[in-house]
């Protein structure tokens, strides 16, 4: 027993990595899903390009290889990362790709007319984008971002290839140890699916939180 | 940093070696997928809660918890108990368990959206469950989430490097035991890059292909009651 405590606490040590790594992915992600998102509807055609250029690398290519290129490669250019940067790093920039779809679409969803609404009052093109488009899109977006959130966090567990000690690579470490395998791994299977359900919890009140007073705007 | 073309030249017919399996992975997994989320997706509609509740929770819990671990724990624990896989076919297993939790809801979208009139007339017509589903309501399900199946041929391809994790020497460990043996990383690893990238954009084609193809059959289903 007391030895299995011992075990669990570097479990919970990984695990706190793991959320280490979804809080900065995310937050990360988010911000760029924003700036690619709303770079693809530019007026500019150059940032126009470069945004669906980014999406596009990064949607097509896996976020393993995208990872193993950031570690291994870009030190080679002179950019040294430790893992745990090149894991914020490679999440932040992969979901960012998915989440800057659902920020287009979900900015192009919001009905035309509040754009001539805002247009009629004489608001500039930033204070409608900030003031009534971007506020209704959030709604549209708050769903599939948080689906992205799970995969990000699923995604984590690929960054203990990289040798960042995160639950996954902890469960490694114990099974080397007590040459056990159920007990570890279905521990962190239920930390995983623990962590999953906090997010969809989260995103769900949040969600809630924002539509009230929306009802009579939203079709 | 230097790119060195006749180093690529020598590694490319061992990468192709790594691509082999990586493709084969992907089809038996996907494979694998889209007859096990059929099952899944019909298995939750069960009106016996105690089929529908445990695959309802199976489903989420594949669905929430991340493809490396449970990829570790097919490859470890099923010796334990007795029975020992080759590393791809325990990949393979794995690929298409995780992705069926995905189809499966690709099809119960599907089966959502066939009016409920299409049960009632097969009902009204003396038809049995299994021919219900067989005769009219799969038929209609199925052919408009054809494109959005599609969708996840190459979700399922861009993690097939995961593989790497349970000894698989496909593509990515290919280029990785290139890339330790040589001490040199960015052509391998830039290579498989590549190569994924590739195909993922000629698979967005025949996806918009597959959209206009079968995009039409939901809204024409729904048009006729």
């Amino acid at each position: 027993m007391e030895m299995w405590l011992g075990y669990l606490t570097l479990i919970l040590h990984g695990a706190w990595i793991t959320v280490q790594l979804t809080v900065y992915g995310c937050a990360f992600a988010l911000a760029v899903a924003f700036v690619a998102g709303l770079g693809r509807i530019s007026r500019l055609a150059a940032l126009r390009w470069l945004s669906v250029g980014y999406i596009e690398f990064f949607r097509g290519t896996s976020i393993f290889v995208q990872l193993f290129w950031i570690y291994y490669v870009l030190p080679l250019m002179g950019f040294t990362l430790t893992p745990m940067q090149a894991g914020v790093l490679a999440l932040g920039l992969n979901v960012g790709a998915y989440g800057a779809e659902v920020v287009r679409s979900a900015v192009q969803a919001v009905d035309e007319g509040q754009k001539e609404a805002a247009l009629a009052v004489n608001l500039t093109r930033f204070q409608t984008m900030r003031h009534v488009i971007l506020p209704q899109a959030f709604v549209i977006m708050l769903p599939t971002f948080g689906n992205n959130a799970i995969e990000l966090l699923k995604g984590t567990a690929i960054v203990s290839l990289i040798s960042l000690s995160d639950m996954t690579f902890q469960a490694q470490v114990v099974r080397g140890q007590t040459g056990n395998t159920a007990v570890p791994f279905i521990t962190i299977l239920i930390l995983y699916f623990a962590i999953a359900m906090v997010i969809t919890f989260a995103v769900r009140a949040l969600e809630r939180r924002l539509t009230r007073g929306l009802d009579g705007v939203r079709a | 940093m230097d790119w060195d073309w006749q180093f690529v030249r020598e590694i490319l017919p061992t990468l192709a070696e790594g691509a082999k399996i990586t493709i084969i992975a992907t089809l038996l997994g996907y494979l694998l997928a889209v007859v096990l989320g059929l099952v899944f997706a019909i298995m939750r509609r069960s009106t016996n809660r105690l089929v529908s509740r445990p695959t309802a929770g199976l489903v989420e819990f594949v669905r929430g918890t991340p493809l490396l671990v449970q990829l570790y724990f097919l490859f470890y624990i099923l010796p334990e108990v007795g029975i020992t896989l080759a590393p791809l076919v325990a990949g393979v297993i794995g690929l298409g368990l995780h992705y069926a939790t995905y189809t499966s809801e690709v099809y119960r979208a599907g089966i959502d959206n066939v009016p409920r009139g299409q049960w009632e007339a097969a009902k009204a017509c003396n038809l049995t469950a299994r021919q219900s589903w067989r005769h009219v309501v799969l038929p209609q399900a199925i052919m408009p989430v054809i494109p959005a199946l599609a969708n996840y041929l190459i979700a399922m391809f861009k993690e097939t490097p995961l593989l790497s994790a349970i000894t698989v020497l496909e593509l990515m460990n290919q280029a990785r035991s290139i890339a330790n043996y040589n001490y040199r990383y960015v052509e391998p690893i830039t290579l498989v890059g590549v190569f994924f990238l590739v195909i993922s954009l000629v698979s967005v084609i025949g996806v918009k292909y597959l959209e206009r193809r079968f995009g039409g059959y939901g809204k024409r289903g729904r048009a006729a009651t």
